[in-house]
């Protein structure tokens, strides 16, 4: 069977810092797989090269055996590729509403036809569909900045899914958002990963939230991976507890 | 809002404009209608407010720089008073300005893809000294300082445009006609993937919104409404030279667009109507005008960032009249839902 995500010796150097070194990992479907380590690990290099944020240095990514090394992000994007970014990235004067028939509207019908078609695109139902989902339903007239910080968190998550992406790569869905929140945003993810045969891969420091959510997690340091494993597997392996509390 | 109270708001502001020109004390109305110079000054604000709704595009809703538009504007007039003098109809000159507009605004588009911010109006900026050269010194072409005279008025349906009112009217349903494609456009998901790039081009281009072809899209839009308001500017005053076409100018489109509202529909009219009424009304200080005018922009700069139609939604006028934009409005209509 083909990997949905094949990364095949990444390796990303900014200047004379190797900031990701030769690493290999697929990504099968229906899995969620973790990447953790510790802060400067790579983590979120790894990402943008993956995406087509950054160039990598050397090596390959494939998505469904097709190889999409250097392609640019909205390309990729329409291969059915999506992300999250680390830090929010709502696009705070549009509504909650706006906001995720945006994330869909690049992905329905030809340019021309959508700028004669009906002004949501013909999406506007799969936008509702998705806020009540991710139980922002009462919030879809609301400017993206006017919500809170965690309902802004759950948005940038469900605009991941509005383009009907089956891959989905999460940098840090889980920072600065509150523990109730969080369980149900846990929750959310884990339905769609259920219910759509969705794939991630999460980025992300709360190892609670990490431990719960994933079925496999790789461990970064300084670039390498140096673990991978169920969560069980790579709790107990001593190359990540010396990573992680130091030398 | 519903499109169908902004067409009929539309329609209403559309009759009035209409018939402001007109003497209608015939109809028991005491209106004596406007001047010859009234009319003029009434055409000229149309076609300045055509070419700042290019620039609103371009900066309000898209979020790039242009210090350029004085220059399209040019091109557009110079091609259809050139293109008069060997008999071409105006409507294939109108065409030929928004035509080359829209290819000349895709191609200053491209700095705009590397570049941001300050450094994209000084690449503008050079290209609209680049054109103001060009206008000045290819004497055999534009002549020069002295300029193209007894540029022809259009012919409509056999009727020459020669008196003010018809060539005003004519003017209007072209604006009326522009208005309408950019209203359209920036409702449909374009102008959301173009408030997209506005807002984040980074996030955008994850989503698929294809940033490179949307840019380029918003300056050769915005461009082209330059052109095209160029066009008909040359038969408007019949005469034209260099100056109106220089940088100034085209700094003076951009404190429209600031001035009337930024990413607001009908910021561009209401800046425009302020750029083209205040020298008539401030004719009597003479030099002082620009001075009012400067302390004017500052203070509405520090006071209501927003611009005149910010300022007018807060007083809850009736969303038809303002909406459309995706700025200020927009937020404000989030925080009435939320009260």
């Amino acid at each position: 069977m083909t990997a949905r995500l094949e990364v095949r010796a990444l390796s990303k150097a900014f200047g004379g810092v190797q900031a990701v070194r030769e690493v290999s990992f697929d990504v099968h479907e229906g899995e969620i797989l973790g990447v953790i380590g510790p802060n400067g690990s790579g983590k979120s290099t790894l990402f943008n090269c993956i995406l087509g944020q950054l160039a990598p240095t050397r090596g390959t990514v494939a998505v469904d055996g097709r190889e999409v090394t250097g392609l640019r992000p909205s390309q990729l994007n329409r291969l059915g590729v999506s992300r999250t970014f680390q830090l929010l990235q709502v696009f705070p004067r549009l509504t909650a509403r706006e906001n995720l028939i945006l994330a869909g509207q690049e992905h329905r019908g030809s340019r021309l036809g959508r700028l004669f078609g009906p002004r949501d695109a013909g999406l506007g139902a799969e936008a509702d569909r998705m806020l009540d989902f991710f139980r922002l339903g009462t919030l879809a007239h609301e400017t993206a900045g006017n919500l809170s910080y965690g309902q802004q968190k759950l948005l940038d998550a469900a605009m991941a899914f509005m383009s009907g992406s089956r891959l989905v790569l999460l940098d840090e869905p889980a920072g600065g958002v509150n523990p109730t929140m969080l369980a149900g945003l846990r929750e959310r993810l884990a339905a769609i990963n259920r219910e759509a045969r969705a794939t991630f891969v999460v980025i992300e420091h709360n190892m609670e939230f990490v431990m719960a959510l994933c079925t496999r997690l790789i461990v970064l340091a300084e670039g390498r991976i140096i673990a991978e494993g169920t969560p069980v597997e790579v709790r107990a392996d001593p190359a990540v507890i010396e990573a992680y509390l130091g030398h | 809002m519903s499109t169908r109270a902004a067409l009929l708001v539309g329609l209403a502001l559309l009759a009035v404009l209409a018939l402001v020109p007109a003497d209608l004390t015939g109809l028991g109305v005491p209106w004596p209608g406007l001047k010859r110079y009234g009319t003029y000054i009434l055409t000229l604000w149309l076609v300045t407010a055509i070419a700042a709704m290019g620039v609103n595009l371009i900066v309000g809703y898209a979020g790039q720089e242009t210090l350029a538009q004085a220059a399209f504007v040019g091109i557009g007039a110079y091609l259809t008073a050139i293109a008069g003098k060997y008999g071409v109809p105006f409507g294939v000159s109108f065409a030929a300005s928004g035509l080359l507009t829209f290819v000349i605004g895709i191609v200053l588009g491209f700095p705009a893809l590397r570049v941001q911010k300050h450094y994209l109006a000084f690449v503008t900026l050079a290209f609209s000294v680049l054109c103001w050269l060009v206008f000045r010194n290819e004497t055999a072409l534009t002549g020069g300082v002295m300029g193209i005279r007894d540029i022809e008025r259009p012919v409509v349906f056999g009727l020459k445009l020669r008196r003010a009112v018809d060539f005003y009217w004519f003017v209007l349903a072209i604006t009326a006609a522009m208005t309408v494609v950019l209203w359209w456009i920036v409702r449909s998901p374009w102008g959301r993937a173009f408030a997209a790039l506005r807002e984040n081009p980074l996030r955008a281009e994850s989503l698929g919104v294809d940033v490179r072809l949307y840019t380029l899209l918003a300056f050769a839009l915005g461009s082209a409404y330059g052109g095209m308001a160029g066009s008909l500017y040359a038969p408007l005053v019949e005469f034209i030279d260099p100056s109106p076409f220089a940088l100034g100018p085209s700094l003076l489109f951009m404190l429209m667009v600031v001035i009337g509202g930024s990413g607001t529909f009908l910021g561009p009219f209401v800046g425009a109507g302020i750029a083209v009424l205040l020298p008539e009304w401030l004719r009597a200080w003479e030099t002082w005008y620009l001075l009012i005018y400067a302390v004017l922009v500052m203070v509405m700069m520090a006071v209501f960032p927003g611009g005149i139609v910010g300022l007018l939604s807060r007083f809850k006028l009736p969303s038809p009249v303002f909406g459309g934009g995706v700025g200020v409005l927009r937020r404000r209509r989030g925080h009435e839902q939320r009260d």
